[in-house]
């Protein structure tokens, strides 16, 4: 990368990046005319339902379909003995690490105990969702019910029902010789924490608890699949990754990889949860056994019981600090929750943690643990928003012991180059001191705040952001547009990020690119849509596909010239040589007129480490103390974006969490009844904030470029979401002077806090 | 969803012969706001659908001071908080009106299906008690009126009987120093259902400064919404200060008797009785101050 580098690296003068262009799928999007997965039909089409549990433990004892078979339009019924045997099978998923097969495949169709309400236990087909429904209905299901647990300590406990009898904890390694709920149990240690605490002045300890909350994205997972009688199988669905998906349900389906095509649809949303399969090699199997296409449709309710909450969490805090706000030590004791299977948030969460600042002593310690809950998945920064939760407030509530502003006291530790993490890694440049003095100097943090039951608040939040393999390809049309096919699923507005990246490299206008997600077929492998990686490694790999068009272009410009093409200079798209002059779509014109090659390029990369990015935000609240209601007045959003590619969608990235992190902060939860039931598994009861709920959302973007990227890009989706609730919670603290150490932070759990005080 | 007949009666004899003598399980629909819904989810089962907004008496909004109100069964909100004649007579079912879901619920959702559907948390029901409705029932036995407090039995249950529809609430003409308020408490800003609810009405003497008649209502608080007697015929004579409105909101306390689930604890709900109590009272009485 080092051309690169020289090349672009603090560059100012940027023709597309920085600017705002139209994006590329909005008039779709606004028009009604974009194609979702529920939008396609086929030819003699089926649809699918699935029968799911109404418990939330119980032993499969046995399942009848001979009454719905029997339904005239019924066209099959599959359970989880139409998987092929998946025993002792374990597939690597790139970044997303090793899968358990067995384990994957129980949570789409459950086999032997249903271990969540909701999980999935068998699904039909028939000519239409109304017979589909009713045939669902007809399916007979008999239980044992066994005990279940859902709170995450409870979960840990030696008497604990028991969601896995083979599981035993991984201790570093080491496997414990009784079964537990607890996957895993790690640890990262720097230096030595009871030296450290030693030098403390004044140390803050203290324990928080969050509830599981869902990622809510407003489309509800879809998928047709059609299994064609040359054993191909075609999948449209709503992903965020055609390739994960097409290498998950190649491996549940034990086929190979290529038989089996993705077609990305339009997505509303994903956020993490649309990583892995649920409805896909289900509608698959329907497919397969009925010999029709199949389409399958989640309902809202579906999309709570049965799909990814993020973890609900336990977290014990120590922070230590010297009289003059030096951090000299932190202790944290993590357990999350990783629902019906292993494999949770934990890992991020216990590198999270600390990220923020350098403490010469730390020590944490995380526990992955099952429990009753649907498979917990990714969600925005995930298990990096109940981490922040915790420090966040711990580092408020020494700077107010230690009477230190709290930007100070966070400047004074800030995480900078050179700092190295708890479990490991060492920061290149990165832009957190930047986001605190753009705080420290913002109008909302010079403002006054007044008034009785007020209070302002202030929080950071790290996330990794990771590389991963990225392709795409383009053409160059005779009018000079570039037609570009990328792989990476468009969650967030990528195709225009993206589309500006190859505009930039090659000197035209962003409209001048026309950019598309490709399906598996028509584009080279491309990791999944998360870790906010897109805009970074396929913006990579889109800036090297301009340099292999720019290069073929010069070629076609050599060859009208009659010149050598390393004597051509190329300035914002104007080829030069000698006296000639043509611009990028002048060449375009001339290549058929001269019966010249077509101009085709390529470009993939597989970059590797972490982008590292920051973020800080400041909150104004009012408590009404009668009835514990919290309204957010005004609302900060800092970050550092290495470099703003569209400004307004990183606003957009940044206000989008911003409002997700509210909500999770003060009304968002799955509610469990003494059964372990869901019991608001609606948008009614389960409170996402309206617009009525939320403040504008003002933001303040940094811009300190990352050295891996030409243009300094770093990714932004995640970190928005990490600051909000310790941010509320600081500022509610601000307001009437109660620490909340418990999410959601909701009327009825603020006004019991303030009347035990009282 | 299960196929259904679909009937659209065009008068009340007509609708009561049709409910009385339907196949399988009959059903009202008015705005289809809960209905359809209801149906979709399988929480309710049709096999009759008896559409009933082509009744003339249902859909009709008639005020005059003297008269008072008469509103058709199947009104849909948004004629009642658009009507300024009647928002300023009747300001809590106006508040009621305006905050049942948004502006799409608004322009089909009716007061006649927010009682009919007898939810404890129906929001227009409170106002209803408190402005002192009453219900005209017309059956195939004729017709009959029940007080707005008396018209839900348990949740989701109600008076009428097999054959039975409501046709008109009927509201007294507002009073001179009258004054009304309607409040929920929601944990959101909209498009949420009423963790707690008060409905509060007062007439003042002359003078403005003592509570001549006073009725209080609160709803998603126990099974049906709730009357609260006492504290309005407590509050009859008393000064219309702070003070009474929070000691109201105390006597009305008695006859909640919430249960703890996703909308809030038990504790919670209680304690939200008092405050909204006093909160409407005062908005009442600022309001019949005029
Ligand atoms: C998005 C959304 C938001 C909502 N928000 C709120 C809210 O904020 N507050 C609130 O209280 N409700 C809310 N509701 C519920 C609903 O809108 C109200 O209860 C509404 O008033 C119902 O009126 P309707 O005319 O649509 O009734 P329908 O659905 O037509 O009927 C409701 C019930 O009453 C019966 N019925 C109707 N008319 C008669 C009649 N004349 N005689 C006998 N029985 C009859 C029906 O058979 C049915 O059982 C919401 C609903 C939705 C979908």
């Amino acid at each position: 990368m080092a051309h690169a580098n020289e090349l672009y690296l603090g560059k100012q003068d940027y023709q597309v990046l920085g600017k705002r262009p139209v994006r590329h799928d909005g008039t779709d999007k606004v028009t009604g005319k974009a194609i979702y997965t529920a939008d396609v039909q086929l030819p003699n089409m089926l649809h699918g339902k699935i029968v799911r549990s109404p418990h939330a433990h119980a032993r499969i004892k046995s399942i009848d379909a001979s009454e719905a078979l029997a339904m005239p339009g019924v066209f099959a019924v599959v359970t989880a003995d139409d998987f092929p045997d998946l025993t002792e099978k374990f597939a690597l998923m790139g970044e997303a690490g090793q899968v358990n097969l067995t384990e994957l495949a129980a949570n789409c169709l459950a086999k032997g105990k249903v271990l969540y309400r909701g999980h999935a236990v068998a699904a039909v087909a028939a000519a239409n969702v109304h017979i589909a429904d009713e045939a669902a209905s007809k399916i007979k299901v008999e239980y044992e019910v066994l005990p279940s647990v859902t709170w995450v300590l409870d979960a840990m406990k030696d008497d604990a029902p028991l969601l896995h009898e083979h599981l035993r904890t991984d201790s570093m390694g080491k496997k414990a010789d009784k079964p537990s709920n607890i996957a895993v149990h790690l640890q990262f240690e720097k230096g030595n924490v009871t030296d450290g605490f030693q030098q403390a002045d004044v140390i803050v300890e203290r324990e928080f608890r969050t509830a599981s909350v869902h990622q809510g994205y407003i489309e509800p997972h879809a998928v047709v699949a059609l299994w064609n009688e040359d054993s191909r199988l075609k999948l449209w669905t709503a992903t965020q990754g055609s390739f994960n998906c097409r290498q998950q349900v190649a491996e549940l389906l034990q086929i190979p990889v290529s038989q089996v095509l993705v077609v990305p649809c339009e997505i509303g949303g994903g956020f993490g949860g649309k990583i892995t399969v649920y409805l896909e090699p289900v509608a698959a199997l329907l497919s397969r056994k009925s010999g029709r296409p199949v389409k399958m449709v989640m309902q809202r309710n579906e999309v709570f019981e049965g799909t990814g909450p993020t973890p609900g969490s336990f977290a014990r805090v120590k922070l230590g600090a010297k009289k003059d706000g030096t951090l000299v030590a932190g202790e944290a004791w993590l357990a999350y929750d990783c629902g019906a299977f292993p494999g949770g948030m934990i890992g991020p969460g216990c590198m999270c943690v600390f990220s923020c600042y350098d403490l010469p002593h730390a020590k944490v310690d995380g526990f992955d643990v099952c429990n009753n809950k649907p498979k917990t998945q990714a969600y925005r920064a995930p298990g990096s928003t109940q981490a922040a939760f915790a420090c966040e407030q711990v580092i408020d509530e020494l700077a107010e012991k230690l009477n230190i502003d709290p930007i100070e006291l966070r400047l004074k530790n800030a995480a900078k180059e050179g700092t190295r993490r708890v479990d490991g890694p060492v920061y290149p440049r990165v832009g957190f001191v930047e986001c605190l003095n753009a705080a420290k100097n913002s109008e909302h943090w010079k403002s006054k705040l007044s008034g009785k039951n007020r209070g302002r608040g202030i929080a950071a939040g790290f996330w990794f952001n990771i590389g991963g393999a990225s392709s795409c390809s383009a053409s160059v049309n005779d009018d000079g547009i570039v037609c570009l096919v990328e792989g990476s699923t468009d969650i967030g507005g990528t195709r225009t990020s993206i589309a500006m990246q190859l505009a930039e490299t090659l000197g035209i206008a962003a409209e001048d690119v026309r950019p598309q997600v490709g399906d598996t077929d028509s584009v080279g492998y491309t990791f999944l849509t998360g870790g906010s990686r897109v805009t970074f490694a396929t913006g990579l790999a889109a800036y090297q596909l301009g340099l292999d068009l720019q290069e073929q272009m010069k070629q076609r410009a050599a060859s009208i010239w009659d010149c050598d093409p390393t004597s051509i200079t190329v300035d914002k798209g104007v080829y030069k040589q000698n006296g000639h002059s043509l611009t990028f779509k002048q060449i375009a014109a001339k290549i058929p007129e001269n019966q010249l090659d077509p101009v085709v390029g390529r470009a993939s990369v597989a970059p590797e480490g972490s982008t590292n990015a920051f973020g800080v935000h400041i909150a104004d609240v009012e408590v009404d103390p009668e009835t514990g209601k919290v309204t957010v007045l005004r609302y900060t959003a800092i970050q550092d974006a290495g470099k703003a590619v569209h400004p307004s969608y990183v606003e957009g990235q940044m206000q989008g969490g911003a409002a997700q992190g509210i909500g999770w902060a003060l009304n968002e939860e799955y509610f469990f009844d003494a059964k372990d039931q869901m019991r608001n598994a609606s948008f009614l009861d389960y409170r996402m904030p309206t617009c009525l709920d939320l403040p504008m959302i003002d933001t303040i973007i940094v811009e300190v470029p990352n050295p891996s990227h030409p243009y300094g890009v770093r990714g932004v989706g995640e970190t928005p979401i990490v600051p909000p609730p310790a941010t509320i919670a600081n500022a509610i603290h601000a307001a009437v002077g109660t620490r909340m150490t418990q999410l959601p932070m909701s009327p009825p759990a603020l006004w019991k806090a303030l009347s035990e005080r009282a | 969803m299960k196929s259904f007949d679909y009937a659209a009666p065009t008068s009340l004899a007509e609708a009561s012969a049709l409910l009385a003598h339907a196949n399988g399980q009959a059903r009202i629909l008015a705005g289809g706001t809960d209905l359809l819904v209801q149906l979709r989810e399988h929480l309710r089962e049709a096999d009759l659908v008896v559409d009933v907004k082509r009744i003339p008496e249902l859909m009709e909004l008639s005020f005059t001071p003297e008269q008072g109100l008469r509103l058709g069964a199947s009104v849909p909100c948004y004629r009642i908080y658009e009507h300024a004649e009647v928002s300023a007579a009747y300001p809590a079912l106006a508040e009621a009106a305006r905050i049942v879901g948004g502006w799409q619920i608004q322009s089909r959702a009716s007061v006649g299906g927010n009682l009919c559907n007898s939810s404890p948390a129906g929001d227009t029901i409170a106002p209803l008690i408190a402005l002192g409705a009453s219900c005209t029932v017309v059956g195939p036995e004729g017709t009959r009126q029940v007080a707005a407090e008396e018209f839900c039995v348990s949740p989701g249950k109600n008076v009428l009987r097999r054959g039975e529809l409501l046709s008109t609430i009927v509201f007294p003409p507002p009073a001179k120093s009258g004054g009304s308020a309607y409040e929920r408490f929601i944990p959101r800003n909209e498009m949420d259902i009423a963790v707690a609810a008060a409905g509060s009405w007062v007439e003042l003497d002359p003078s403005g400064k003592t509570i001549k008649n006073a009725r209080v209502a609160i709803t998603a608080v126990a099974p049906t919404p709730r009357f609260a007697a006492e504290a309005s015929q407590w509050l009859a004579g008393k000064p219309a200060t702070e003070e009474t409105f929070a000691q109201a909101g105390e006597l009305a306390k008695k006859v909640a008797s919430p249960i703890t689930d996703m909308r809030g604890t038990q504790e919670f709900r209680v304690h939200l009785v008092g405050v909204l109590t006093k909160r409407t009272l005062a908005k009442a009485v600022e309001r019949a101050r005029g």
